[in-house]
């Protein structure tokens, strides 16, 4: 590293993006003065394959042997550059890129300011990349398995194809079965299909898949490592029933001395279960779980004389000793699917919710429709003083959704589409109901939706425009107030039901996951995609991969191709057997270094341990950085009070002239 | 301060969170006063306290830090070390002579392309309003 820098800097137009805000002439000529630069150009593409050959001549031709490319955010295309350098077989790390798009030509107005800026921004870039140095990235083995969290629609999809292409998945799922919130779903739309009956027979195959070890009630606790070599650790709850004995045949549940006592979640508490339960009749696995919350035994210790679950379990299986277990293995990716909650419209007050026991959310809809559900399919509905068959049906949009009150700005692109379903189901099941729809827009934006909004229009539900301002009660009906926004009239309609179209929300609980993750959230509280349109299912951690609602609302599909997407991604380390570690980690001078431990101490990933070194004959103790462990943060950087330890392409004397330059320059 | 009466900003982000959020806001178009000259570094706790000191002694008229917000550092808690850091940094600056005002930290994620606007105004202004201080010989720059 003894040449003498000859710096190329490479001004991109990009388009008219950069080049009519920034005077790029001008940075041109003003660039070739600064100290070691040889050449300077500019170029409308400089991404494009023609951009990069201009840097790769070059290269070859001057002896360029430091480059600084000035265009978008280096977050965008340094990888793309790096490879190009790389080519020519300059080491790709002798590469600095000066953000004069996003950073601004997009941000500032005038020509003025931005081209003084963008001579800054290259300036400093130039101070830095002379101080570069080349670096060697290292490959080391993938663990060829993959960690699913969240066994929805997008879990099991992504388990499956992950298991199905050969690799060992292990699919963690949080509640005792797996299914999420598909299997509470009725139909589906636009087609009709039988929610249950497509998604079962996908439910038995993940459990009984050879290559998915299902984790179910169970929460991953630990997670360590790095793409390829994580670490993970899973509590597997007591469920209080011996899981290899129990057949599932429910004497316990019906002989429970609390039976059907309890709020059942899977009927969005709309019809009871008892204290030992199987969520519903198709979960996988098909074994029954004692609530501790609930259970008389585990909570007073007593239960009778003996609790009767016990007495009456033919396979021995109840086991109230039965204590979490925990499970450690290693895979190479992981894919997050914990998907959505639905919008709780307590925080809706107007629309009377938690008031009237026949206002209810879609959610409660599909368990009231569904022949499994506590009904038995029937569409009968307490008013507040008997149970009826409603003749008058209103269904509310945007619950939730699109709203800026309750903190939800964005469109939850399910509700348009279910209450359509939902209002055709009810017109199948009551043919002389009358049917109205209060709606904001109309959003059927998928395969089939349009017609089969169309098909609903057709037969006799009346869609109004306008969200109701209030619900209210008069005598045994709900009084639904709104405006006709079309006519311009104000409407009371009297109803015997209302459906609230709640939209879909961030988990309550996604708080975890984040943690351990170290995901971000998005402006709508979703997990944060590390590119909202080219990288929609990665993250800003690497090997860490999104499914479903977790990243944003999405319709069945969408959710299920995301999945597929996901799988396909997190395939890729695990194929390759190989994951190439970032070259851009931490180094100690061992020279210098005084052996302290402050860094030992200081770093997050425990990647800095200390070893003996003989120095002029004296064994001393000096720190020494784990590359493979390293993620290259710097913050032991800060806290090394000799300057020894300092991570790669952000030196101290690599940052310090990048200040100068930029301080000194007005 | 400049013979314009500009103040120049040295901004050290993240890679993580507020240089993403920058980023956004070039994406979104939302326009900030082009005083700020950011640099990147992979973490906030990659700053070492010097580096503002410099950046102050090197002509800067104010210093800005941003991070991912406490809890969320892609590191894990690089950003907990530099709050630490730099707020004892902050009352030092104070305690010399430096307006307060001339030395910034906040935390911007990579959503918040608007909060990124409202934190460089915010700077620029305080930097603006700032006491002059003479404390800092300004250095000749060798390089």
């Amino acid at each position: 590293m003894t040449d003498k820098p000859k710096i190329g800097v490479y001004i991109c137009h990009c388009g008219i993006n950069i080049a009519s805000t920034v005077d790029v002439e001008t940075v041109e000529e003003y660039a070739l003065k600064l100290p070691n630069v040889e050449v300077a150009r500019t170029y409308s593409y400089m991404c494009s394959d023609p951009g990069q050959a201009l840097i790769k001549e070059d290269i070859k031709e001057q002896g360029l042997n430091r480059i600084v490319v000035a265009s978008c955010s280096p977050r965008m295309h340094e990888t793309t550059f790096r490879k190009a350098i790389q080519e020519t077989g300059l080491n790709p790390y002798f590469l600095e890129m000066a953000n004069i798009r996003e950073q601004c030509s997009w941000v500032h107005e005038e020509t003025e300011e931005a081209t003084a800026k963008a001579k800054k921004l290259i300036t400093a870039s130039v101070a830095k990349v002379r101080l570069l140095e080349a670096l060697e990235s290292k490959e080391v083995d993938a663990e060829p398995a993959a960690l699913v969290i969240g066994a929805g629609i997008a879990g099991i999809q992504a388990a499956l194809d992950i298991a199905d292409a050969g690799f060992k998945t292990y699919l963690v799922e949080k509640t005792p079965s797996v299914g999420g919130r598909m299997a509470q779903l009725d139909k589906t739309f636009p087609t009709l299909d039988c929610s249950a009956c497509i998604l079962t027979p996908k439910m038995v195959d993940c459990a009984s898949h050879p290559n998915i070890e299902l984790l179910s009630y169970s929460e991953v606790e630990e997670i360590n490592g790095f793409i390829g070599n994580f670490d993970i650790k899973v509590r597997k709850k007591a469920r209080y029933v011996d899981f290899d004995k129990c057949t599932g045949c429910g004497d316990c549940a019906k002989e429970c001395r609390v039976a059907d006592r309890f709020p059942s979640e899977f009927d969005q508490g709309m019809g009871n279960r008892s204290a030992i339960y199987l969520p519903f009749p198709q979960a996988v696995p098909a074994k029954y779980t004692i609530d501790p919350e609930n259970c008389l035994y585990l909570k007073r210790g007593k239960c009778g004389k003996d609790p009767k679950c016990q007495e009456v379990c033919g396979a021995g299986a109840i086991d109230f000793d039965q204590q979490d277990e925990f499970v450690e293995f290693k895979v190479g990716a992981i894919i997050v699917a914990t998907g959505f909650d639905p919008f709780n419209p307590s925080r809706k007050p107007e629309y009377g919710y938690d008031d009237y026991p026949n206002v209810i959310t879609g959610m409660e809809m599909e368990r009231l429709v569904s022949a499994s559900g506590p009904t038995g399919g029937k569409v009968l509905i307490n008013n507040g003083e008997e149970e009826i068959e409603p003749k008058e049906v209103a269904f509310i949009k945007c619950v939730g959704s699109r709203d800026e009150s309750v903190g939800n700005e964005y469109c939850s692109r399910v509700c348009c589409m279910y209450t359509a379903k939902q209002a055709h189901l009810i017109r199948e099941k009551l043919p002389d109901a009358n049917i109205r729809i209060y709606y904001m827009d109309v959003r059927a934006f998928g395969k089939g939706y349009e017609e089969f909004y169309d098909r609903v229009r057709r037969e006799n539900v009346r869609y109004i425009r306008g969200n109701p301002s209030e619900i209210f009660k008069r005598g045994n009906k709900l009084i639904v107030k709104a405006e006709n926004t079309l006519t311009s009239t104000p409407v009371e309609d009297e109803v015997d039901l209302v459906v609230l179209g709640v939209g879909l929300e961030p988990r309550a609980e996604m708080r975890e996951i984040m943690d351990l993750l170290r995901l971000s959230q998005s402006g709508d509280r979703f997990f944060l995609e590390a590119h909202p349109k080219l990288r929609p299912v990665d993250t800003a951690t690497e090997g860490v991969y999104l499914a479903g609602c977790c990243q944003g609302p999405k319709d069945i599909p969408d959710t299920v191709a995301q999945a597929k997407g996901a799988a396909s991604s997190a395939m890729i380390p695990l194929a390759r057997g190989k994951v190439t570690i970032d070259a851009q980690v931490a180094e100690v001078n061992e020279a210098t270094c005084r052996g302290c431990g402050f860094c030992v101490e200081i770093c997050p990933y425990t990647a800095i341990e200390m070893v003996t070194v003989n120095r002029f004959g004296h064994e001393i103790e000096v720190a020494r950085v784990n590359e493979a462990l390293c993620k290259g943060c710097g913050s032991c950087s800060a806290a090394c009070l000799s300057d020894s330890v300092q991570p790669k392409s952000f030196r101290d004397r690599q940052i310090l002239p990048q200040i100068a330059a930029l301080g000194v320059i007005k | 301060m400049s013979a314009n009466n500009e103040p120049n900003i040295v901004a050290f982000l993240c890679n993580w969170c507020s240089y993403a959020g920058a980023d956004l806001a070039g994406t979104s178009r939302v326009q900030y006063p082009s005083n700020i000259n950011v640099i990147r570094v992979m973490c906030t706790g990659r700053i070492n306290p010097l580096f503002v000191v410099n950046a102050l002694q090197q002509g800067a008229d104010g210093v800005l830090v941003s991070g991912c917000h406490p809890g969320d550092c892609h590191y894990m808690e690089g950003n907990y070390f530099a709050r630490r850091r730099l707020g004892m940094l902050k009352d030092l600056l104070e305690y010399v002579g430096v307006d307060p005002r001339r030395f910034h930290m906040s935390w911007v994620s990579a959503s918040e392309g608007h909060k990124w606007k409202e934190v460089v105004e915010k700077t620029v202004e305080d930097a603006r309003e700032a006491r002059s201080y003479e404390g800092f010989r300004r250095r000749q720059i060798d390089w």
